[in-house]
């Protein structure tokens, strides 16, 4: 092999391995270090807040419009699954046990984690230059051909092409505008509208929401629609090739630099 | 990694730490460290409570209009009252006495007519139940500041203890929240006595902080400057029964 004999090298001057292969100094990374970690710390996160969310909606799966709502009043819809509490009128003949206390500490505990870490993200992504390089959308791409083709490839299940895979396409980049600018700041706003000591301070927070109970009843949608784009994501992930890209997202290297770089 | 970020990355992450160790001193110091700060979910707690205690010290609980009383006012379910509450009750609570001691001038001992005694005030507040439930209604009492003041907090003072007649029923909140005019020793609802269902006949009221802070069927305060000594000392039954003592959210 053409490392081993190279081994009496100098370390450093490393010959390529075959001809397809990438010299080591001229392989840069698919994903900073930054986006990397971030990345992960925010999926631990993700997963801690949807299961302890989803551990506090069985204490009370009813969900109302307003400012107030209980047992004693119309419901806009109801999960049908058992409760952990015997208030709840569930139909189901048994109580399920009380996860609440550690899903509450959790909960808050996994969303400070993610506030931060996502400021962190959104600090760098400014000052890198990567959100205006590599998530907002690049001026060519702002043509419905460009996006209908765009969604036509994801329709056929179409697999990026090696260069393709060193970029986001624009689809891609709408959909993490959208989580990044819309759904998280959605998520984290109605989240604290929920809180009585800081809409005391910002009760403007809770009253432009139409309520209280509204504001539980959009942070649970919100919700929904971050399960839906992580869904998506990691079927995406799955199509686009699973073990390059977790290797891109964890050590930063890609197979295929691509001759020029957007 | 080059070695220049390696060094970056080293002093930025001794900076950190020193700032944390910095930080937790002057938390410690101005009141921002809940009793249930540690474990390993204590940062986030601790994040929580110093973040609403320096943005929330004075804002008032939203008030509602009077059309927006619940009705009727949901009775949460609870444990069966003990033998003391229903002897109490069977006399009509005539006898039903709250204590206050602890770090205060002149201890003293309230019957419910001495309550009523005093200026009452009311508010039209809601009460959120941590598992997603909630009522408005209006709420009748004295204000615990009125109490405090009446009865002499010592400056040293940190928090008040307060316990139900119903065993192991207890919690404590910070002086921001006794202080605060909000916070009721609650003996009426909605234009009557409070109901045994809503923790008639005496219930303390913390508005600002979800329904179980206000806890049910007050006989007895305490003044304090630590917790340590009450319970585990985590500040209140709910952390040791694994909920936070801080119920800002």
């Amino acid at each position: 092999m053409a490392r081993l004999e190279s081994a009496r090298e100098p370390l450093g001057v490393c010959a390529p391995s075959s001809a397809s292969a990438i010299p080591a100094t001229t392989v840069t990374s698919r994903h900073s270090a930054l986006v990397r970690v971030t990345h992960w710390i925010t999926t631990l996160c993700f997963l801690a807040l949807l299961v302890s969310g989803a551990e506090i909606v069985i204490s009370h799966p009813r969900f109302y419009w307003g400012e107030t709502g209980n047992v004693l009043t119309p419901v806009l819809f109801k999960i049908p699954i058992p409760s952990s509490r015997a208030l709840v009128p569930t139909g189901y003949g048994y109580v399920m046990p009380d996860q609440n206390g550690w899903s509450r500490y959790l909960h808050f505990q996994a969303a400070w984690v993610a506030l931060l870490t996502g400021l962190l993200y959104l600090l760098s992504i400014l000052f890198t230059g990567h959100l205006r390089k590599n998530l907002l959308p690049r001026k060519a791409d702002l043509s419905w051909r460009v996006f209908s083709s765009s969604i036509a490839d994801h329709l056929r299940f179409k697999r990026p092409t090696a260069a393709e895979a060193w970029s986001y396409n624009p689809l891609q980049r709408l959909a993490y505008l959208f989580v990044i600018f819309v759904l998280f700041p959605l998520v984290i706003w109605t989240g604290l509208a929920m809180s009585p000591a800081f809409v005391s301070a910002f009760p403007l927070a809770v009253t432009s929401l139409g309520g209280q109970q509204s504001a539980r009843t959009i942070h649970f949608f919100v919700s929904v629609a971050l399960v839906l784009f992580l869904l998506v994501h990691v079927v995406m992930v799955f199509l686009a090739g699973f073990w390059a890209r977790m290797r891109a997202m964890i050590t930063g290297r890609a197979a295929n630099a691509p001759m020029e770089r957007t | 990694m080059t070695n220049l970020s390696r060094r970056k990355l080293l002093t930025t992450g001794l900076a950190g730490v020193a700032g944390l160790g910095v930080a937790a001193r002057l938390a410690q110091k101005y009141g921002l460290v809940p009793p249930d700060h540690a474990g390993i979910y204590g940062p986030g707690e601790t994040l929580t409570y110093a973040a609403q205690r320096l943005l929330t010290s004075h804002s008032l609980a939203r008030e509602f209009s009077p059309s927006q009383i619940s009705k009727p006012p949901l009775a949460n379910e609870m444990a069966p009252p003990s033998d003391a509450f229903k002897r109490l009750q069977a006399a009509g609570f005539i006898d039903w006495r709250l204590s206050i001691d602890g770090m205060v001038d002149r201890p003293a001992t309230f019957s419910l007519a001495q309550l009523k005694s005093y200026p009452s005030r009311s508010q039209i507040t809601m009460v959120q139940c941590e598992e997603g439930w909630s009522y408005i209604a209006e709420w009748i009492g004295v204000p615990l500041h009125h109490i405090l003041d009446g009865v002499g907090v010592q400056p040293h003072a940190r928090y008040i203890v307060y316990f139900s007649i119903q065993p192991d029923w207890w919690d404590s909140i910070d002086m921001a929240d006794a202080l605060h005019p909000q916070t009721f020793l609650a003996y009426g609802m909605n234009g009557a006595d409070l109901p045994v269902g809503n923790g008639g006949p005496l219930r303390m009221r913390v508005p600002r902080q979800l329904g179980y802070k206000s806890v049910k069927f007050i006989t007895h305060l305490t003044v304090t400057d630590s917790l340590k000594s009450f319970g585990k000392g985590l500040g209140s039954a709910s952390p040791e029964g694994g909920y936070a003592w801080y119920a800002g959210i």
